[in-house]
């Protein structure tokens, strides 16, 4: 009876801690996500529906969500083959420099996006190392597509590679030894036993892949030029028209993005809901 | 199929796994290799399978050299430890995996590969759960699919890797029987490792046992458990109680028993003499006065263990301090009227001693002496308990 009564106050204070933590948390989301996520659309249509759709309708804006798309397009497929590889190569094999290669893949998560767009800058820009002769065979990186499509490419590296890297690991090897001594060739072995074990982890590391692809703001900025209609992006164009106080039409933009990123969110609470087990525990880091 | 693997290395970075390994597998065979965990057991396993390659050394299957054969055409059946089973295939999809990577030609009809499933299935005692996946059966289950699954393929070679090694005890012995008998039926040349001397000694035709990457010992179970070769198979293979022999004059003792002669010729001046448990025979001097002049120690009985039809005894021998195990059948306790702190005559019926070399003070294996107590001459021995 006595241990009953004296647990009640232990059991209330808990409760009393819970609940602070708790409001404490919701009340930091609100204040530093939600409010200015409401923001964006409700400034977006602060002028109205007709104005919202005339900014994404406008010229510039339809060539960026077409550009952002492109981009992705090639970026995300190029990371998603590059990610498998490494992470097979890492959690399949034993070579020199293995731990290497494996904080390679993390650098582009402790580089600043600014210095990434500089080295290529730096690199094939009209003043960089391969700079003059590429452009005595008038090919144009830097201020053009390509250039875009390598800073992306460098910058959403490892998500693929760090989701699959886990769950590959404490799967091991087993299973495709088993394929390989029951006949299987490398590529059945691939398509038959490797791929479907990894299918929900490599689909969300896609997914982030491509959430930050399409966002992406700092190595891009450096390497587009801003050349409206040809090398901006959608979240290069929401600063321009930002910079040029055309408010309607920037959050017009924005809240496109923020779709998006609202879209990939969904999907990937549903895949962590569905599939959680089979995803590794530890989502990449990044910014 | 006869396969002779012959002077077999690999070395991995930081510890050599197998170190000039030779054997010959005769057909139809049933072997065990056994050994503890880092013995060069698995390894050899592997290499056989096609999953990883020795430094030096061959291996002919029939004459033809088989590590030149692709891992995918060695026709070899290999089963894991942890199953490995596909996770996202069913019993079905597992089992016909083999059949059904083969490259089209030679790939049976669509109804061959469901009616030998089918049988598959009968013959591992599974009907019925060919729909299930793997999360939804037991470890024995398990274990039983990822054997039709490396039947399916029709292998020459049967490989097992520690096959039992994560069931539990019951099904294991189970399964194990049933594995014998399947193995009886088919006549597939078959090499399993295990680290369970009980599971090798029940099951193989012939053990191998290996320690540190070499074969310590090759032999009927028969053999390796009553003429262990080296120290370490006695040691390994059931119980052995370890005693220090010193020579005297052309006799080696320990305190007052001794084994008569020396068949080294005065060459060592030490010996370690390996005695069995149930080896051990036992006197009461209260109920049966024994004569002094027989060799033999005086102990004193610590503890009985009760294992069922057996009871082990804890005897210490002051003369030497050392502890000595005995076995005895359960219903000779109340006949000797055993109980703890009663003092016991003890002597060896049967030894396997080793010299021990004078500078480096280890076990010589090659110069094995097999001590049976009928090579003593004087009457009037001990009373054995069994």
């Amino acid at each position: 009876m006595s241990a009953l009564v004296s647990a009640r106050p232990v059991a209330w204070s808990r409760r009393l801690v819970r609940g602070a933590l708790v409001l404490l948390a919701v009340g930091f989301l609100a204040l530093f996500l939600l409010l200015p996520l409401a923001t964006v659309f409700v400034e977006a249509f602060r002028q109205g529906a007709a104005i919202y759709l005339t900014s994404i309708r406008q010229h510039e804006s339809l060539a960026a969500i077409r550009l952002t798309l492109l981009v992705a397009a090639i970026a995300v497929p190029l990371n998603l083959v590059f990610g498998v590889m490494a992470a097979w190569a890492i959690t399949r094999f034993d070579f020199r420099g293995k731990a290497l290669l494996g904080a390679f893949i993390d650098l582009p998560f402790s580089v600043s996006p600014v210095i990434s767009g500089l080295v290529y800058v730096l690199l094939f820009g009209a003043q960089g190392w391969f700079g003059p002769w590429l452009d005595a065979h008038g090919v144009r990186i830097i201020f053009a597509v390509p250039g875009l499509v390598l800073a992306t490419i460098f910058i959403t590296l490892p998500f693929v590679a760090r989701e699959l890297i886990p769950l590959m690991q404490s799967q091991g090897s087993e299973e495709e030894e088993a394929a390989r001594v029951l006949g299987a060739s490398g590529w059945q072995m691939f398509f038959r036993v490797t791929l479907p074990n990894i299918r929900w982890a490599l689909l969300y590391g896609v997914l982030l892949c491509n959430a930050r692809a399409m966002g992406e703001f700092g190595a891009v900025s450096v390497v587009s030029g801003h050349i409206r209609g040809l090398t901006t992006t959608m979240p290069l164009e929401v600063e321009m028209r930002y910079n040029e106080y055309d408010f309607a039409g920037a959050f017009a933009v924005a809240s496109l993005l923020a779709l998006l990123a609202l879209m990939t969110m969904a999907l990937k609470t549903l895949l962590e809901w569905r599939y959680g087990n089979e995803i590794a525990a530890h989502a990449p880091g990044g910014h | 199929m006869n396969l002779e693997l012959s002077h077999l290395s690999r070395r991995f970075t930081d510890f050599a796994a197998l170190k000039d390994v030779s054997l010959t597998v005769a057909p139809g065979e049933f072997i065990a290799l056994l050994g503890p965990s880092g013995s060069g057991k698995t390894t050899l396993l592997r290499i056989l399978a096609g999953l990883d390659y020795p430094d030096s050394g061959s291996v002919l299957r029939d004459g033809e050299d088989f590590l030149a054969i692709h891992t995918r055409e060695r026709r070899v059946g290999l089963v894991f430890q942890h199953y490995a089973l596909f996770r996202h295939l069913t019993v079905t999809e597992n089992i016909a995996f083999g059949l059904r990577v083969r490259p089209w030609r030679s790939r049976p009809a669509r109804a061959e590969v469901r009616e030998r499933v089918e049988r598959l299935l009968k013959r591992v005692q599974l009907e019925g759960l060919g729909g299930r996946y793997p999360a939804q059966l037991s470890g024995g289950q398990c274990q039983r699919v990822a054997l039709a699954r490396a039947l399916a393929v029709e292998p020459d070679l049967l490989l097992l890797d520690e096959p039992f090694g994560a069931l539990d005890a019951q099904v294991r012995v189970t399964l194990r029987r049933w594995l014998r008998e399947l193995h009886e039926e088919l006549k597939l040349t078959t090499l399993f490792v295990t680290h369970d001397q009980e599971e090798a000694l029940e099951l193989a035709d012939r053990i191998v046992v290996m320690n540190n990457g070499r074969i310590e010992q090759v032999g009927s179970p028969e053999i390796i458990y009553q003429q262990p070769a080296t120290p370490f198979v006695c040691e390994f293979i059931g119980k052995a109680n370890r005693l220090t022999l010193r020579r005297d004059g052309n006799h080696f003792s320990a305190a007052e028993w001794t084994l008569p002669g020396d068949p080294w010729g005065g060459r060592h001046a030490q010996a370690v003499a390996y005695v069995r448990p149930e080896h051990l025979s036992l006197a009461v001097p209260a109920s049966q006065p024994v004569p002094a002049s027989q060799p033999a120690w005086t102990a004193r009985l610590r503890h009985i263990y009760l294992a069922g039809s057996v009871a082990h005894l804890e005897l210490h021998v002051a003369a030497f301090d050392q502890t000595l195990e005995a076995d005895v059948a359960s219903e000779d306790l109340a006949r000797l009227d055993l109980q703890p702190g009663s003092l016991l005559r003890v002597a060896p019926r049967s030894a396997v001693v080793f010299p021990l070399d004078d500078h480096s003070g280890d076990a010589v294996a090659g110069d094995r002496w097999a001590w049976h107590d009928s090579e003593r001459k004087e009457p009037g021995r001990l009373r054995s308990c069994r």
